[in-house]
């Protein structure tokens, strides 16, 4: 994945059309207390880093670009040149409070593997993805018979960084497989607000553009 | 009989790099019977000296110093006419006003290092028990050693935090003792090109550079001083097989090519027939001009020997436990003598120990000598982590670019 991947709307969310930050970001930062120790893996040009650490958290980040690395350095943060399907395995167990994984997970190799390194590096995960369970994603199959392409997801099946999509439904359901608790969990529709906690799952995974949860390690045995 | 040219020997006579061994073109500081430096081999070195160039000012709360370490072939003159040769600064491209290490805002010191021939103690000094040059009598230094005395050139100088400590090659190699030995004193580090401990390769390359030395007649066992001669061919030699290594393939091809040098024709002899033999014959008599030969001994032993995770039980990581310098680990694509993976061990260490670390590959064909030479993007790297030290340092580093 390129940093213009990262940045544009290519392989994430909309830019928050109010406001400096991406709701996405912002929801992120919320789950977030200060004082902890933070790895962002995939962190582009380091906008959420850099907005975490204005709230007075102590963050890291490994980004796969070198022009999103230069980027992150030259804004003062401590970004190293890396890959999240290579070098997760580098880091120690329990290194930092909260791993995130932002609008990235559709792109590794092995999202699995991935997701259970970050809850041996962190304490707790948060990670971001598009939901292709999202209305406008099925309909397009549905009904015009191609992969879909949206305004946040507008590669062609053959150019794009995201190898292994999945719905709200079926992350859930991987998490409950390698045994990890969900502590929170919000989908945001297509303009970046929350879809409301009170309604059922299968409109969540309906109408929730991306999700974002808030993981940690599930109880011994489970 | 097939023509051949040897090295051509140097212009500079051996006399004039003698006077800069005891009396530089530097600031010197000295250091008496009563401050030896003590030397991983056991022997304490006194009296020594030390010396160094200073660019910019240090301002008053003493905390915006950053020390240069030099690479191998290099010395303490990095932004101003080198005393032998007359040419510009190895550095100048990165030091000064408006550069990355910006002499408006930043005091900047270099040192020659110890084992050195620029001035500060080393075998082409004068030993003060013989009269003579130290040759062969000089003990063997280590990295640390290098690191030791400049550390006490610091104390000389009553600065007791450097906001940075930035080399490349075996200045990287110090840059990463400096943090293994005196974490508190480093705020920041920027060590680029370089490796927590020489590899096989790299000894096998220095050996092969010693071995040429020490086959030219001329050594006489490092005793040439006395005899009024000097090993010029044999460090040629070894200088030109070292330049190979610090080039690549891909920036030698781009450079020379086959191309040929003054001649249409092949010569059927042994001459310089193509500009790249020409380069590397140019290459090695300009360094004897300025280097002395026991020197080279010395400083490519000190790098063999250098293995930080040997001095902290095999595990690197050990070696910076709870360090809170900030590190800005640079490496070049096309570098084989020091490559990416080098650097990667030192940055999984790194986080192993949870320092606050960033690393940058940066992409060029220009091989190990990269950091010398133009290459913006790490010159953009090097400013913004300077910047961003000095920030969280308290330092007013708002002026300029």
């Amino acid at each position: 994945m390129t940093l213009q991947e990262q940045t544009l709307p290519l392989g994430g969310v909309a830019p928050d059309r109010t406001g400096k930050h991406r709701t996405d970001h912002l929801m992120v930062a919320e789950m977030i207390p200060a004082g902890s120790k933070v790895l962002d893996v995939g962190c582009g040009d380091g906008e959420l880093l850099q907005l975490l650490e204005s709230r007075g958290i102590d963050g890291r980040g490994i980004e796969i670009s070198r022009e999103g690395v230069n980027r992150c350095v030259a804004r003062g943060l401590a970004v190293v040149q890396g890959d999240a399907d290579t070098d997760l395995v580098n880091y120690p167990d329990d290194a930092f409070d909260y791993v995130i994984l932002s609008q990235t997970l559709q792109a590794t190799r092995q999202p699995k593997v991935v997701l259970e390194n970050l809850l041996r590096i962190g304490r707790r995960a948060i990670v971001s993805f598009p939901n292709f369970g999202f209305w406008k994603m099925r309909l397009q199959l549905l009904v015009g018979g191609h992969m879909p392409r949206t305004e946040n997801l507008p590669a062609t099946w053959y150019d794009t960084p995201n190898i292994h999509f999945c719905t709200i439904k079926d992350f859930v359901q991987l998490c409950d497989e390698i045994n990890v608790k969900m502590e929170r969990a919000v989908a945001l529709d297509l303009y970046g607000r929350p879809v409301p906690l009170t309604l059922p799952w299968w409109v969540w995974n309906m109408f929730g553009e991306q999700g974002v949860f808030l993981l940690s390690r599930g109880g011994v045995g489970k | 009989m097939t023509n051949v040219t040897s090295i051509s020997s140097p212009s500079i006579h051996s006399e004039d790099r003698a006077h800069e061994a005891d009396h530089p073109t530097s600031t010197v500081a000295k250091f008496g019977i009563d401050q030896p430096l003590k030397l991983d081999c056991g022997i304490d070195l006194a009296p020594f000296q030390i010396a160094y160039q200073t660019y910019g000012e240090l301002n008053a709360d003493r905390s915006n110093a950053i020390l240069i370490c030099h690479a191998l072939t290099l010395d303490q003159h990095v932004a101003n006419v080198h005393p032998l040769t007359g040419k510009a600064g190895w550095w100048e491209i990165m030091v000064g006003p408006d550069r990355p290490l910006d002499t408006e805002k930043y005091f900047i010191i270099c040192s020659n290092v110890i084992g050195g021939c620029m001035g500060s103690t080393g075998p082409a000094s004068t030993n003060p028990a013989t009269g003579n040059a130290w040759g062969l009598d000089f003990p063997v230094i280590t990295i640390p050693d290098m690191v030791r005395a400049q550390a006490m050139l610091l104390d000389r100088l009553e600065i007791e935090t450097l906001l940075c400590v930035i080399g490349g090659s075996m200045g990287g190699m110090q840059v990463l003792q400096w943090t293994a030995a005196y974490p508190q004193r480093v705020f920041s580090a920027l060590p680029v090109a370089c490796s927590t401990r020489h590899s096989a390769q790299n000894i096998a390359f220095h050996e092969l550079g010693r071995q040429a030395v020490m086959a030219d007649p001329e050594w006489h066992h490092g005793r040439y001083f006395e005899l009024n001669t000097h090993p010029h061919r044999g460090l040629a030699v070894a200088r030109m097989a070292g330049h190979i290594t610090y080039l690549s393939d891909a920036a030698l091809h781009r450079k020379f090519g086959r191309r040929m040098q003054d001649r249409d024709l092949p010569t059927f002899s042994f001459d310089a027939d193509f500009q790249v033999e020409s380069y590397l014959r140019y290459q090695g008599s300009s360094f004897v001009e300025r280097f002395d030969a026991n020197s080279y001994l010395y400083l490519t032993r000190a790098m063999d020997y250098f293995d930080i995770a040997a001095d902290h039980e095999g595990v690197l990581a050990q070696a910076f436990r709870g360090i809170k310098t900030r590190f800005c680990v640079v490496s070049f694509t096309s570098d084989w003598l020091f490559p990416t993976s080098e650097s990667r061990a030192l940055v999984h260490a790194l986080n192993a120990s949870s320092a606050r670390v960033s690393f940058a590959e940066i992409e060029t064909d220009r091989g190990h000598d990269a950091f010398l030479l133009d290459v913006p993007e790490f010159f953009d790297i090097a400013r913004a982590f300077l910047q961003s030290a000095g920030k969280a340092r308290g330092l007013d580093t708002s002026k300029g670019g």
